[in-house]
């Protein structure tokens, strides 16, 4: 069973019961009415919070829409979306989105990827890795991101610590909340240690779906395991690398809990005390519920969902392109 | 000597670099959360020591009753909360989820394949886009900063429908529904008596990502709930790290409580949720 391949429904679908007249309306709600009861709770729900606000934010995007000033209304045109362009804040978010997002989805998959080939073996207790590798998926990103923030603490932290042994930072000890790149790199490896586990399972289950005789019949000369890997298993999995790329930039381009609760001050939602690391959702939470700039942040929403929408066909080409074609 | 591989490598035994680099694997996916319980156990003065110390200390209950006793943060109360939205989340989820997955793969009804088809191109909206709008929403309803506003957006999920439906497609045979409606057996019938004895299985799963997910959800519950005296356990936990003066071993002792509950789970159901994931369980 998997996302990728939709398994035919029965062909003959289940036949009514032999019509009893006194029965009759019971039946025809039985057989016509009854289906529409049963998808009707999740289309009814969906619709309400999960269609409609989507639809409704643009509309949002379009007005003045103030918690603060409920008199302040009314049509702001593309206002909202204008001050986007000039706005310095966005940009630096958009910025701090996108180096995270690097520096966590590659080293990610690519990670996961060799998890997964490690999987891929006739083992001892098959279960018990496998169950192992999940801890950080199933750890709760607020509860995580505060061991590590305790770990790339400036004084005292483990990371400096390990720094220290090799003999950096013997002076001054490094603040990785402070400089770009430090707490870009801080937050990647939180982003990196939820979801190297999950994806390598996804890899280890399309790698189990590869035919056994395409081993066989590859007369690869000389390959030893690592060409193995790259070769033929890779190219064969492939649709589900695309799958993961598609699932980590949709992921990575909504960052908010890590960069939240990495903050010194989680609940500002600053992204530190010069923005260094605030990311593009964590922006929206605060024009929204700081600034109470409801139309503003809607406008900021869409504009997000536009880029993952880009980003998202940019790097499903470039998979193919790199995955396939051999 | 050359080695020819031309086994699969699902053929192949582990050697011991396969091992090897499993447990790294393992140390450091486990580390993290380890050393959580290590700073909840810890006095302030262990916490501040160079080189760390790796070992637990004694002050477990201690930090505890700490977080326990803080008056506004509700921690206890938290906790009670977040069993609350998450259970009756998962509960909900697998009933609505199973009763469309059921219709959709054994009931002949109109329109059937074109629903199904809007099901599955709603697994690709990104929610978390609508929430400015779905704040309002809720405002009309006159349900922000209530628990009801926390738990409504999550009652279905399409990712739970697509799951439910593909496997009842394969899991219930269509002799035994239509046997079942020869004895003249309704349609809720068959989804009581034939349907939910079958997908036990996957109701586990289901229910345990489910679970899972709304425990740990945090962007729309803190802004539902963030400065009310009913926030959920990851509420509770980003308002006890905020503020001047933090102090880590109280923090963590928060953090290892809202994780317990998901370790416990692991061990119970790790298993069922394993296979939910490599079946292309996914829900972005």
């Amino acid at each position: 069973m998997s996302l990728t391949e939709l398994r035919p429904a029965s062909r003959r679908p289940v036949p009514p019961p032999a019509p009893g007249k006194s029965k009759h309306w019971l039946y025809r709600f039985d057989t016509k009415t009854l289906p529409y009861v049963f998808i009707s709770p999740f289309f009814i729900l969906f619709a309400i919070f999960g269609v409609f606000p989507l639809i409704f934010n643009g509309i949002v995007a379009l007005r003045n829409w103030r918690l603060d000033d409920p008199t302040l209304t009314g049509w702001a045109g593309f206002g909202n979306f204008q001050r986007l362009f000039g706005d310095e804040d966005f940009w630096n978010a958009l910025g701090n989105t996108f180096g995270i997002f690097l520096l966590s989805t590659v080293p990610q998959l690519l990670a996961a990827l060799i998890i997964a080939n490690l999987l891929n073996r006739r083992l001892r207790a098959t279960t018990f890795w496998r169950i192992g590798i999940l801890l950080p998926y199933l750890t709760p990103v607020v509860a995580s991101t505060l061991v590590f923030a305790i770990f790339f603490a400036r004084d005292n932290g483990m990371a400096n610590w390990f720094l220290s042994l090799v003999g950096f930072g013997q002076e001054a000890p490094l603040d990785w909340r402070a400089a770009k790149w430090s707490s870009w790199f801080a937050i990647a490896t939180m982003v990196n240690w939820k979801w190297i586990g999950y994806n390598a399972l996804l890899y280890l289950s399309a790698m189990q779906s590869i035919p056994k005789d395409v081993y066989e019949a590859a007369a690869v000369d000389g390959a030893g395991p690592w060409r193995q890997l790259w070769r033929i298993t890779v190219p064969m999995i492939q649709p589900v690398v695309v799958f993961t790329v598609i699932l980590s930039t949709i992921g990575g381009l909504q960052l908010f809990n890590e960069p939240m609760m990495f903050d010194e001050n989680p609940q500002s939602a600053d992204g530190g005390t010069a923005h260094q690391f605030q990311t593009i959702a964590q922006l929206i939470y605060k024009v929204g519920w700081k600034d109470l700039d409801l139309g503003y942040a809607a406008a900021m929403s869409w504009a997000l969902f536009l880029i993952i929408l880009l980003v998202a066909g940019i790097n499903t080409l470039l998979t193919r392109r790199i995955g396939g074609a051999r | 000597m050359r080695t020819y591989v031309n086994r699969a490598p699902q053929d192949t035994r582990g050697s011991w670099l396969t091992y090897a680099g499993l447990t790294v694997v393992l140390l450091f996916s486990a580390f993290p959360v380890y050393w959580m319980f290590v700073i909840a156990t810890s006095t302030d003065a262990a916490v501040a020591q160079i080189p760390p110390s790796v070992v637990p200390g004694g002050e477990f209950w201690t930090n505890v009753n700490e977080v326990f006793t803080l008056n506004d943060v509700f921690f206890a109360a938290s906790l009670i909360n977040s069993v609350l939205v998450s259970g009756v989340i998962t509960l909900a989820t697998l009933f609505f989820c199973s009763l469309a997955g059921f219709a959709f793969a054994k009931l002949r009804f109109k329109g059937r394949n074109g629903l199904l088809v809007v099901v599955i191109l709603t697994l690709t909206v990104p929610n978390q886009l609508g929430i400015v709008a779905l704040y309002i929403v809720m405002g009309k309803l006159g349900w922000n900063g209530t628990l009801l506003a926390v738990i409504a957006p999550g009652l279905v999920s399409a990712f739970g429908v697509f799951y439910m439906r593909q496997f009842i497609a394969h899991a219930v045979p269509d002799e035994l529904v239509e046997s079942a409606r020869m004895d003249g057996a309704l349609t809720l019938r068959v989804y009581w008596n034939i349907v939910l004895p079958a997908i036990r299985p996957a109701l586990a799963v289901l229910g345990l990502l489910t679970f899972v997910m709304a425990w740990n959800d945090f962007q729309w519950p803190l802004i539902q709930l963030n400065g009310t005296d009913f926030p959920t356990s990851m509420v509770a936990l980003s308002d006890l790290a905020s503020g001047n003066y933090v102090i880590y071993r109280r923090v963590l002792a928060g953090a290892f409580l809202a994780t317990v509950p998901l370790i416990l789970l692991l061990l119970i159901g790790g298993r069922q949720i394993v296979r939910g994931i490599m079946e292309g369980a996914v829900k972005s």
